[in-house]
């Protein structure tokens, strides 16, 4: 499922079709019985969630890099940029767990390390994205009309290219800074997500629910944040780890396309494979193996913690 | 069907242009002079003078714009500046894309077969251990960026095994047979990411398929399970298959710019890469909507593939 739109797009076919049946299989009940009901259900998904294995695994895997990302000092005794008393390309063993890079750095440290720029990536850019996929998706979806229409067809435009080359092209366009490659990221996340969400509110403004706050007088303003916006709150917070998935993704990708403007000493996943990987043919395999294997697990970690939620808003 | 077909077309042809809008603009755009990233720091005033000239940057954007436009339609993006200097940019692109397909048909002639057995076991296999397997297995799998799955296959199969090769493309004038050979590994690199995805869409639709009337009624009247799957599941259940490969062409053969690199395989994601880092605009540009047309021919074919397969769709698209 990776596109990222490239692959990243791949969830929105299950996600958007999913959403809406979730969210209208709930909201009849909230009419019926009240608020009551509603956090009981609440509170029962809650319950099957954290006993689920693929999120507690995920959890665990997720847990562990944010705790890299925040104190690396605590899980290693070396810099990412210190060089060791031991040769380069140490193979791993009781010296350097990870063994050491073509010019003699720890390998272990640069793997702890490198957990830091793409969990302070990856979260921020999908933020964004969501708050921002999230107010269009509503308001296209509920007021429909010709802005709608516009925006939709700029959406395809957008979604037709793969993420990857888009965010190439953006971060070439503007220059490779972090602030950049964290809008370039939200940017390319907003389309998706809004049609996602759109799609949910239309499928929520025909309910009955909807209808009746309009006889009433409510105003749009408070139909879309009052009435619509808690009955897609599960498809919202699916869509959010789906997304910090295709995240991970596209960051580390584009360090390893190197544009993501950081210093090649500096400690990052996808640059250290970038730096590291043709020195496999001669047999160093771990330099590069290991981050590589760094950023499989995150995606991992995410994934089973999406897929989670996802099951337990549907039990 | 006919205004189907043209309303589609014309809804391709508006995401066209914005691209094209988008296209025109990054050289006027982008940081630091164009013609200095493309000839050089130590190039004379006249050089950079004649490179901004035949890059069309004196004009105003319109003009360039409407240049573009005219380009497209002749498919003739003029000479490449920096990438091979003086080749004609569209034997560039013809040349990558020609290696694409290659990549991209081979590994889908490997991921399709194997990823919608995958979902019709699992849907069929339902709550089992097996189902439970093929959904996890696929879902560890899936989105972990290319490169990611071509490093670790290098490592771990083409290092040890000399029958798998580190480079995707293969010595010139060697045979079709070795040719796959070299695209096997990036072609398992795709399968790794795809499968997951497909099984999982595969499985759902086969499942609602197997749980409808039409299916039971099949069942019992006696048929086979194997009937059954052929002659009423299989029609149904792959319509959201086909509406996600639609989708994913596009990516296929201007995403996988990681694997291209991991493998040194000359597609054309790698071509738009070192078009970039040279900043060799009308290769640029010439890549990036060639990439744009394919997406957009695949999923229109995808689209009147699942009209011919359901007739109730075809109604629908007639109705739209």
């Amino acid at each position: 499922m990776s596109n990222l739109e490239g692959i990243p797009d791949t969830q929105d076919v299950t996600a958007g079709g999913s959403g809406p049946e979730i969210v209208s299989a709930e909201s009849p009940a909230d009419d019926q019985a009240g608020t009551l009901t509603r956090k009981t259900i609440r509170r029962e998904q809650r319950m099957v969630l954290l006993k689920s294995p693929g999120f507690i695994i995920g959890a665990l895997i997720v847990g562990f890099w944010i705790l890299s990302a925040i104190v690396p000092g605590l899980l290693t005794q070396y810099g990412p940029k210190e060089f060791l008393t031991i040769p380069a390309r140490t193979s791993p063993g009781a010296d350097a767990w990870f063994g050491t890079d073509q010019v003699g750095r720890d390998v272990f440290s640069r793997v702890i390390y490198g957990a830091r720029p793409i969990l302070i990536v990856a979260p921020l850019a999908t933020g964004v994205a969501i708050v921002v996929g999230t107010a269009l998706g509503l308001l296209m979806g509920y007021y429909r009309g010709w802005v709608d229409e516009i925006l939709s067809r700029i959406i395809e435009a957008i979604l037709s290219i793969p993420v990857i080359l888009m965010a190439i092209l953006v971060v070439f366009t503007f220059g490779q800074s972090r602030p950049v490659i964290i809008g370039t990221i939200a940017v390319l996340f907003v389309p998706a997500i809004t049609r996602t969400i759109r799609s949910a509110a239309i499928a929520e403004s025909q309910l009955d629910y909807v209808t009746s706050a309009k006889m009433r007088g409510e105003s749009g303003t408070f139909i879309v944040t009052r009435e619509i916006l808690p009955n897609v709150t599960g498809l919202i917070v699916v869509e959010l780890t789906v997304r910090l998935g295709y995240a991970v993704f596209t960051y580390a990708t584009l360090a390893f396309l190197g544009v993501v403007g950081t210093n090649i000493s500096d400690a990052d996943w996808g640059v250290d494979v970038s730096q590291n990987y043709t020195a496999i043919v001669s047999d160093v395999w771990w330099p590069t193996i290991f981050p590589a294997l760094a950023i499989a697990s995150l995606v991992i970690g995410v994934n089973l913690i999406a897929d989670s939620i996802d099951k337990a808003l549907k039990s | 069907m006919g205004r189907f077909i043209v309303r589609r077309l014309l809804l391709s042809l508006i995401t066209l242009f914005i691209l094209l809008i988008i296209v025109t603009l990054i050289p006027n755009i982008a940081p630091g002079d164009p013609a200095r990233k493309i000839a050089g720091g130590t190039a004379s005033p006249e050089r950079l003078a004649s490179v901004t000239e035949s890059l069309g940057l004196n004009d105003s954007v319109p003009t360039q714009l409407w240049n573009l436009t005219t380009s497209v339609f002749l498919i003739d993006f003029g000479e490449s500046f920096s990438v091979a200097a003086g080749e004609p940019v569209m034997s560039l692109v013809w040349t990558a894309l020609g290696n694409s397909t290659k990549l991209v048909l081979f590994s889908l002639a490997i991921v399709v077969p194997l990823s919608v057995l995958g979902g019709l076991v699992a849907a069929y296999k339902k709550d089992t251990w097996i189902d439970r397997t093929i959904v996890n297995t696929g879902l560890a799998f899936s989105s972990i960026p290319e490169f990611v799955a071509g490093v670790l296959l290098l490592a771990f199969l083409a290092i040890p095994i000399s029958f798998f090769k580190v480079q995707a493309n293969a010595p010139d004038g060697a045979n079709i047979l070795t040719q796959l050979q070299h695209l096997i590994l990036p072609a398992i690199a795709v399968l790794m990411v795809y499968f997951g995805y497909i099984a999982r869409i595969t499985r759902a639709g086969t499942i609602t398929a197997l749980e409808s009337d039409y299916a039971r009624t099949a069942f019992m009247r006696g048929l086979s399970t194997r009937d059954v799957f052929r002659k009423h599941i299989a029609r149904n259940a792959l319509q959201p298959t086909v509406a996600v490969l639609g989708t994913q062409l596009g990516y296929l053969f201007g995403g996988m710019v990681g694997l291209e690199i991991v493998f040194q395989y000359p597609g054309l994601g790698s071509l738009i890469i070192r078009a970039i880092d040279r900043a060799d605009y009308p290769v640029l540009r010439a890549g990036v909507l060639t990439v744009a047309v394919i997406y957009m021919l695949a999923t229109l074919t995808a689209d009147l593939v699942i009209a011919w397969m359901n007739p109730r769709a075809r109604l629908a698209m007639e109705e739209e």
